[in-house]
C-alpha cells in the first residue's frame, strides 16, 4: 500500500512538474481508444498501440505523412539483382534516447528476439518474409543465427529474404521491425520496458504511463531530427467510449479523436464542418460462410446470399458514414496491384434483378417458399455490427431466408469462428502491409484466418505461384486471377471497405488522410 | 473488540479460498481465451503464447500453481497489460479508485443525511417535496444518462468543468464523476435518514426532551441524530462497496483510471490473473468495510455492544 501511494504521489508530482516544465510547450492531446498493452514493440497487436509505438521507436523505414514508407533509421539501402538481399546503411547520427548509438546489432538482436518462440511475440509472423524466420518461430530451426539478418559492421545491416517480397520495405515500418536497445534489455531484463528504464530511438520518448488513463511522451532530444518537431509531446488518452471522446473533443480537451459514433457524422458535418475525416481505409468488412457444412458447401447458396446484400445502402444509410460497397476482396488502391479492381460479374445489376437471380439460385439449391433456408448469423458486440446484421437479415427476408441473429462478445465470437462453430458470421480484416496478398491469404486453404474453410486448389496454386514470382506484373495478374476465382465462387461475402473515422481540430495541420490511418506526430503542427 | 475484529478477518480466509477456486474454474469454463481476437494468430504463435503463460498445463496444475503464488502474495502476470503484474496494476489503480470512491462516499453520506434531515423537519411541505423529487431523479435516472447530460451542460455549454480525465486530481476534475457516482446513494441515504428521523422525532425520549424545554437544534443534534443514524450506518458498508466497485461506468465515461475499469476490461479480455486479482481485492475490501460498519454500529447502538 505504501508503494501504491508513493507511486501515485510520484505520478501526481511528475504530472505537475511536466505541467510546469512544459509551460509554453506544445502538447498534442490524442484520443487513442484502448489501453496500450505494452511499450515493448514486440508485445503489441493493435492500431492504438501502433500510434504510441511508432512515435517512440523508429525502424529502418518509417512512414511519411501519407503513410508511405520512407527511410527512417536507415540512410539508404541496396537490393541484390535476385531481389533477395537488402543491405541497409544506418544513419551515423541514429542514437538511443540515452545517447548510445543505434547499431546494426540492435536490429539483429531485435529480430532474433521477435522470432524466438520462447518470447511468444503475437505478431512475429509479420516478418516471415525474412529467411528462416518462419522455421525459427515454429521451432523447426533452433539456431537463431540461421535467421537471415546480419550485422556487417556497426552501421551496415544485411537482410536476406525467403523469396522476393515487394512489400518488404513497407513491412519494415511495422513495430515488429523496430530495433531494441540491446544494452538496456540485457541489463534490465523484462524490466527494460518500465517507464524509468525504457530507452527509445524515435522522435519521442515515454515519460509517464497510467493504465486506464494515458501514456505521456516528450520530445527525444537525441533523435536525429528533433529540431524539426513542432509538437513537444503527446498525451495518448485511453478512452473506449467514442461518444464520451466526442464530448471531450467538443470541450476542447482533445485535439484529435480517432473514432466517433457513426450516427454523429451528420451532426459533425453540420456543426463542425471539415473536422470529421472519413477516409477510405485499407480494410474489408465481410461475412464468412461455413463452407464445410451444408447448405453453405453449395456455391449457389453462397452466391444467393451474397447477391441478396444491398451493399449500396449499408455505407450511406445503415452506417451513415458512406463506406464503399465491396464486390471484390482487395480494397481499392493497394500497392503492387495495378489495373482495374476485381468485382463479381453481377455487381452492376439493379438490386431487384439481383434478388430475382438469388431466388432462382436458392430454388436450384432446393430452397423456396416450401422449404425456407434457416440461417444463424453471428456477430460480435458492437453497435455497427448489430446494425449491419439487422439490415442484412431484412435484406435476406425476401429471398425466403429466415435469419436468427446471435450476438456474443469478441473473445467468444472469434474462438467459435476458429473452431468452425458457426453458419454465417461477421469478420473483418485491416491490412498489415500494403499488398493484396495480405487479404487474399485469408482465403487460402489451411490458413488460420480462413474461418469458413473454403478451399480451392487452383486458388492456392495461383497464390503460391504469385509468391514465387519476381515479375511484378505477372504477380499482380496471378493474384487478380485468384481474386476473381474466389469471388465467382463466393468464398465469403465481402460487404464494404472500411473507412477511418477521425475528428481533427482546425488547430492541427499536416494531417493527411491515408489508407492506413497512420498519422505520425512528427508531421503534425498545432497552432495555439 | 480487537479479538472480534481479528476473528472476523480470519474467518474470511476459507471464504476467500472458495471464491478464488470457484472464480478460477468458472473463468476457464467461459468460452474464448485471452488470445482469441479479431486477427487470428497462427497456431505456432498461439502455442508459443500458451506455453509462455503455462496455459497448456493441466488445469489442476495451473490452479495449484496459482494458489502457491497467492500464498506468497503474488497475483501473477496480466495477459493484457503486459508490462505490469496484476499486483502492480492494482497498486497503480487503487489510489484513483479510493479517491474517487471515497469522495463520492463523503458526498453521498453528508448530502444524503442533510437531505434526509431536511425532509424530516419539513415533512410534507414544499421543501420535502422538492428534495424528494430531486432525490428520486437521482435514483431512477441511470448514471450512463446523467453523466453525458452533466458533461454537455457543465462541460460544453457552460464550460465550467472539465468533461473528463483525471487532470491533476483536483476537485474541478473530480466534480462531475463524483456527483454522478454519489447521486443514487445520496438518494438512498436521504430516504433512510428521513424515515428514521421522523420516527425518532416521534419517540418518547424526544417528546420528553421537548417537554423539558430543550431547544429544537439541540434536540436534533444531541438527542435524535445518533439513534436516527443507525439504519443509515447499516447501509454504509454496502454503499462504500458499491461506490468503490461500481464506479466502472463512471470511470469509462470520464476516462478515469481505476480498478473497476481493470476488472471489466480483464473479464472481457479473459485476463484470468487480473480478474482473480480484482476479485480478491474487492472481497478483502468488502470484508473490511463490513467489519468497520459493524464496529460503528456497535458504537452507535449500545444494544448491539451488550449482545
Amino acid at each position: 500500500m505504501v508503494f501504491a501511494f508513493r507511486s501515485f504521489a510520484a505520478a501526481l508530482a511528475l504530472s505537475t512538474v511536466v505541467g510546469i516544465g512544459a509551460a509554453g510547450a506544445v502538447q498534442l492531446n490524442l484520443h487513442n481508444g484502448g489501453d496500450v498493452a505494452s511499450l515493448d514493440p514486440q508485445r503489441l497487436s493493435g492500431d492504438w498501440e501502433n500510434r504510441v509505438s511508432g512515435d517512440i521507436f523508429e525502424g529502418l523505414m518509417t512512414e511519411d505523412a501519407k503513410a508511405e514508407p520512407v527511410p527512417g533509421q536507415a540512410e539508404s539501402y541496396t537490393l541484390s539483382d535476385d531481389k533477395l538481399v537488402y543491405t541497409f546503411k544506418l544513419r551515423e547520427d541514429a542514437k538511443w534516447s540515452d545517447g548510445e548509438p543505434v547499431t546494426a546489432d540492435d536490429f539483429v538482436f531485435a529480430f532474433k528476439r521477435l522470432l524466438d518462440p520462447a518470447n511468444a511475440a503475437e505478431y512475429a509472423y509479420l516478418q516471415y518474409a525474412i529467411k528462416n524466420a518462419e522455421k525459427i518461430n515454429k521451432g523447426e530451426i533452433t539456431d537463431l543465427d540461421q535467421l537471415g539478418v546480419k550485422a556487417i559492421d556497426d552501421k551496415t545491416l544485411e537482410i536476406t529474404l525467403e523469396q522476393p517480397t515487394p512489400y518488404f520495405l513497407g513491412s519494415l515500418t511495422h513495430y515488429t521491425a523496430y530495433p531494441l536497445p540491446r544494452h538496456v534489455v540485457e541489463e534490465k531484463g523484462g524490466d527494460w520496458v518500465q517507464i524509468d528504464n525504457i530507452v527509445t530511438n524515435g522522435p519521442y520518448r515515454p515519460i509517464e504511463w497510467i493504465p486506464g488513463s494515458h501514456v505521456l511522451t516528450e520530445r527525444n532530444p537525441e533523435w536525429y531530427d528533433t529540431e524539426s518537431l513542432a509538437i513537444d509531446g503527446v498525451k495518448f488518452f485511453t478512452l473506449e467510449d467514442n461518444a464520451a471522446a466526442l464530448r471531450r473533443y467538443r470541450a476542447g480537451e482533445f485535439d484529435i479523436i480517432t473514432a466517433f459514433p457513426t450516427d454523429q457524422y451528420a451532426w459533425l458535418e453540420e456543426n463542425m464542418p471539415g473536422q470529421a475525416h472519413v477516409a477510405p481505409f485499407a480494410g474489408l468488412y465481410y461475412y464468412v460462410l461455413n463452407s464445410t457444412k451444408p447448405p453453405f458447401d453449395d456455391a449457389k447458396v453462397r452466391q444467393a446470399l451474397s447477391m441478396g446484400v444491398y451493399r449500396e445502402v449499408i455505407g450511406p444509410d445503415v452506417l451513415g458514414t458512406g463506406e464503399l460497397p465491396a464486390y471484390g476482396w482487395v480494397p481499392p488502391g493497394m500497392a503492387n496491384y495495378d489495373g482495374p479492381d476485381i468485382k463479381v460479374d453481377w455487381s452492376e445489376l439493379p438490386y431487384q434483378e439481383k434478388i430475382e437471380q438469388a431466388k432462382a439460385l436458392l430454388a436450384e439449391a432446393g430452397y423456396g417458399p416450401d422449404k425456407p433456408l434457416n440461417v444463424t448469423l453471428r456477430y460480435n458486440t458492437d453497435d455497427n455490427h448489430k446494425r449491419v446484421a439487422v439490415a442484412i437479415a431484412a435484406m435476406w427476408k425476401p429471398l425466403g431466408v429466415n435469419v436468427e441473429l446471435l450476438n456474443t462478445e469478441v473473445k467468444v465470437h472469434y474462438a467459435d469462428l476458429r473452431q468452425g462453430d458457426f453458419e454465417v458470421a461477421r469478420a473483418g480484416w485491416l491490412a498489415d502491409y500494403n499488398d493484396p496478398d495480405n487479404f487474399l491469404n485469408l482465403l487460402k486453404s489451411g490458413v488460420e484466418m480462413n474461418y469458413g474453410g473454403w478451399s480451392n486448389p487452383e486458388y492456392d496454386r495461383l497464390l503460391n505461384e504469385a509468391a514465387a514470382s519476381v515479375d511484378m506484373e505477372a504477380r499482380a495478374d496471378l493474384l487478380k486471377q485468384a481474386e476473381k476465382l474466389a469471388m465467382d465462387e463466393t468464398a465469403a461475402i465481402p460487404i464494404y471497405f472500411y473507412a477511418s473515422r477521425s475528428v481533427v481540430s482546425p488547430k492541427i495541420s499536416g494531417y493527411e488522410d491515408n489508407a492506413f490511418d497512420i498519422h505520425r506526430t512528427r508531421w503534425l503542427t498545432k497552432a495555439e | 473488540m480487537l479479538a472480534f475484529a481479528l476473528r472476523r478477518l480470519a474467518s474470511t480466509i476459507p471464504v476467500l479460498l472458495i471464491a478464488v477456486t470457484a472464480c478460477f474454474f468458472i473463468l476457464r469454463l467461459a468460452p474464448g481465451g485471452p488470445f482469441d481476437q479479431e486477427r487470428a494468430l497462427p497456431p505456432e504463435v498461439m502455442a508459443n503464447l500458451r506455453a509462455y503463460y503455462h496455459l497448456d498445463d493441466p488445469l489442476i496444475l495451473q490452479y495449484l500453481r496459482y494458489l502457491g503464488r497467492l500464498a506468497q502474495f503474488d497475483l501473477g502476470p496480466s495477459f493484457v497489460t503486459k508490462d505490469f503484474t496484476v499486483a502492480r496494476q492494482l497498486a497503480i489503480g487503487l489510489p484513483y479508485t479510493l479517491i474517487l470512491g471515497g469522495t463520492a462516499f463523503l458526498v453521498a453520506v453528508l448530502g444524503g443525511i442533510a437531505a434526509g434531515i431536511c425532509g424530516a423537519l419539513y415533512q410534507n411541505r414544499a421543501a420535502d417535496y422538492v428534495i424528494a423529487a430531486v432525490v428520486m431523479a437521482g435514483l431512477v435516472v441511470p448514471n450512463f444518462l446523467v453523466a453525458p447530460i452533466l458533461q454537455l451542460v457543465f462541460g460544453i455549454k457552460l464550460d465550467w468543468l472539465p468533461v473528463g480525465g483525471w487532470g491533476d486530481g483536483s476537485l474541478r476534475f473530480l466534480a462531475l464523476p463524483v456527483i454522478v457516482l454519489a447521486l443514487p446513494h445520496v438518494a438512498r441515504i436521504s430516504r433512510l435518514m428521513r424515515g428514521s428521523m421522523i420516527e425518532t422525532l416521534n419517540a418518547n425520549f424526544v417528546k420528553t426532551a421537548r417537554a423539558k424545554g430543550i431547544g429544537r437544534r439541540r434536540i436534533i443534534l444531541r438527542h435524535a441524530l445518533r439513534p436516527a443514524l443507525t439504519p443509515v450506518v447499516s447501509y454504509l458498508g454496502p454503499a462504500a462497496g458499491y461506490l468503490l466497485t461500481g464506479s466502472i461506468v463512471v470511470e469509462q465515461i470520464f476516462g478515469l483510471p481505476g480498478i473497476g475499469r481493470y476488472f471489466i476490461g480483464a473479464a472481457l479480455n479473459r485476463d484470468y490473473g487480473m480478474v482473480l486479482g480484482t476479485v480478491i481485492f474487492y472481497m478483502v475490501l468488502i470484508v473490511v468495510l463490513n467489519l468497520l460498519v459493524d464496529l460503528a454500529y456497535a458504537w452507535l447502538d449500545p444494544k448491539v455492544r451488550t449482545r
